[in-house]
């Protein structure tokens, strides 16, 4: 209980405060412009979280993804364009109930049933999170080496391309992590006699760099936004509490979908639309009715991306594994305010934890209000010209970057692996996967280094340990399940590319 | 930039078989068995054998093709209609250069503000970015003056990051 009022009193300071607010309209914004992602957005405001007090730090990251992943659905449901990849599961479900000239409800659906799954989710990383704590204070750097790598497989299995190639990306980000000096001997391994290097690669630039760059070149591909026919909004929030009432199964199941695929490393947002959308529509009574308007998979879908944005932080919390893009920007953000993941974050720093919660809590409530206005004036927000966009985004990768360490080095990092995403993307290597590689790769390494130093160099106890055998079991299943989906799908013409 | 899977599956290998070779390099710890080499090997052989894999296009077929909304009314163009391949040169030449200029924006950043000065550098590069994503030349000056100076004025002032000097300083530095 103290440890709860603690945890209040960190957030009713008027700067952590007045950030949530910044960053909530901040989200909202990146959120509903076309080719910004909530990745993004998260990853440009990085830099400007050093400046910032822990909770402020954290609140500014929670409440800026939030509001992004609900803001995407506004050019989704008015133009036919997802704001971002999390909303592109349902933008045709959403599109066609504007043409129907139910705007007001399709957005309403999005911007309720976000709250709802938000404030869910969050629930279940309240609850979920100290129960597996306790668990996980069992765990040796044995299991500490299969979960890293289970949490690896997973994002790899779940990438909507190649399962090859999202492993090789994969491998990809583990050996940007081997450049350094931070090794099991403290040898100059790969720095080629450069200085910069001796410390690594930093991640934050990587991040950037592959998330915002290339994000930003692609934009050179995008076509102009079509013309929005000029329209009044009635209520948005009309109906929903009955629909709320009518639709308990579509919003139970999306929250759950939600919060297993946020849980899963790697997976995010996207991922749990899409599969929660493709539920909805099994499930359905009325099949036939989706893709012409209909609320049931808006109402799951929504449910779905917005909970799994919270249940995402319990295996960044306890043991620094990214559940998606996001929290794998966050995580570096917690090592740097003196919050390294781990169990005891819930036992030494349980008031930080708390005030963490609260901050979920207060972002999908004000995502409610705030995201009326955002609607209400999307006509305006999405017509800023991108060419003036996208030119100040580079600039402040520019300087973000460079703030982070005051190093120009840094700069040179982001506009490298904004090359590299940029080709990586474009020949169907997933991202995501290279970032969870080079966010979790020193942790792989160190766990299974120090594992077989404690062995002998025996590897029987990476299986004779009961959990251990149990997490290198999942960790094989999942490698072996694309292989197992292959050969079953037997693909009539795999010549040519 | 869309090559074939057997060229991107062969820097795959020419990459790992380098991380393998540079990791075998590397002086063992001693009297232990693990030391700084193992991780690189591990991590170079799984690439070496990513990249065959990909080069014998295992796999191809999980790959899904992007979709291009093209009107309001949201027909999904198929990809090869509205990008016709024209092959890497022409593309090129006709305005594909164009995407390079954000990384070379920041190359341009990395290796010029120190002398220039934030304010010019900055100046140049919004100038250029803002003219190869095709906005008008007023309003591209216009950003070019009111931007950097925002830029500035935040990160100098507020969060004190030292942005280079150069030749030119704003009036508040």
């Amino acid at each position: 209980m103290n440890d709860l009022m603690a945890g209040l009193q960190m957030v009713l300071q008027w700067d952590v405060i007045l950030t949530i607010l910044a960053a909530s309209v901040y989200g909202l914004v990146v959120g509903a412009l076309p080719g910004l992602s909530a990745t993004m957005a998260t990853a440009l405001l990085v830099p400007v979280t050093f400046y910032m007090s822990p909770i402020a730090a954290i609140s500014a990251i929670i409440a800026a993804s939030a509001m992004a992943i609900f803001s995407g659905d506004i050019p989704g449901c008015l133009l036919r364009i997802p704001g971002t990849p999390a909303s592109a599961a349902y933008t045709d479900e959403a599109f066609a109930m504007t043409m129907k000239g139910q705007p007001e409800l399709a957005l309403g659906i999005c911007l309720w049933f976000s709250a709802i799954g938000g404030i869910i989710g969050t629930l279940s990383l309240i609850i979920m999170a100290p129960l597996l704590a306790e668990m996980a204070f069992q765990f040796s750097t044995f299991e500490y080496f299969w979960l890293a790598l289970l949490g690896l497989m997973c994002a790899t299995m779940v990438a909507r391309s190649s399962p090859i190639k999202a492993i090789a990306a994969m491998f990809l980000g583990l050996l940007i992590t081997c450049v350094g000096i931070e090794n099991p001997a403290g040898a100059k391994r790969f720095t080629f006699g450069i200085a910069d290097l001796l410390g690594g690669i930093e991640i934050i630039p990587v991040l950037v760099g592959v998330f915002a760059v290339s994000e930003v070149m692609r934009a050179y591909k995008a076509r102009d936004i079509p013309v929005m026919a000029p329209r009044k909004f009635g209520s948005i929030l009309k109906g929903q509490w009955a629909l709320t009432k009518s639709h308990p199964k579509q919003q139970i199941r999306g929250n759950i979908v939600g919060i297993i695929i946020g849980v899963l490393p790697g997976a995010g947002a996207d991922m749990a639309a899409w599969i929660s959308y493709a539920m909805a529509k099994r499930f359905s009574k009325t099949p036939e009715k989706f893709g012409t308007g209909h609320p049931e998979g808006l109402i799951e879908a929504g449910s779905s991306n917005n909970a799994s944005l919270a249940s995402g932080w319990v295996p960044s919390l306890l043991f620094g594994i990214p559940g998606d893009t996001i929290t794998a920007i966050a995580i570096g953000v917690l090592y740097m305010k003196g919050l390294n993941p781990g169990p005891t974050l819930f036992t030494e720093k349980a008031s930080s934890m708390y005030a963490l919660y609260i901050v979920f809590l207060i972002a999908n409530i004000i995502m409610i209000p705030l995201g009326i206005l955002m609607i209400r004036s999307a006509r305006y927000v999405l017509y800023v010209p991108r060419s003036l966009i996208m030119p100040v985004i580079v600039l402040l990768c520019a300087v973000g970057s460079f703030a982070t360490g005051n190093n120009l080095a840094l700069v040179f990092t982001v506009a490298s692996f904004g090359l590299i995403g940029y080709f990586m993307d474009k020949n169907g290597y997933p991202v995501a996967a290279l970032v969870l590689g080079a966010v979790m790769g020193t942790m792989v390494e160190q766990n299974f280094v120090t594992s077989l130093i404690k062995s002998d160099g025996s590897l029987m106890p990476f299986f004779s340990r009961p959990v251990a055998a149990v997490l290198a079991f999942f960790t094989f299943a999942a490698v072996l399940w694309p292989l197992a989906v292959w050969f079953k799908k037997k693909p009539p013409a795999a010549v040519s590319g | 930039m869309k090559v074939s899977d057997r060229v991107t599956g062969l820097i795959l290998v020419v990459l790992g078989a380098l991380a393998y070779y540079g990791g075998s390099l590397l002086p063992p710890v001693p009297g232990q068995q693990v030391g700084p080499d193992v991780f690189p090997m591990v991590v170079g052989g799984a690439l070496v054998v990513c990249g065959i894999l990909i080069m014998l296009q295992i796999g191809r077929s999980f790959e899904e093709d992007e979709k291009i909304v093209t009107s309001e009314t949201g027909e999904v163009a198929n990809t090869a209609v509205v990008e016709p391949e024209r092959g890497w040169i022409a593309d090129f030449l006709q305005g594909g250069w164009k995407v390079l200029t954000p990384p070379a924006a920041l190359f341009f950043y990395y290796f010029a503000s120190e002398k220039l000065g934030f304010w010019i550098t900055a100046f140049i590069m919004i100038l250029v970015l803002a003219w190869t994503q095709g906005a008008k030349p007023k309003w591209a000056l216009a950003l070019a003056v009111v931007a950097p100076a925002f830029v500035h004025l935040v990160f100098y002032k507020l969060l004190r990051v030292p942005l280079p000097i150069g030749l030119m300083q704003f009036p508040w530095a």
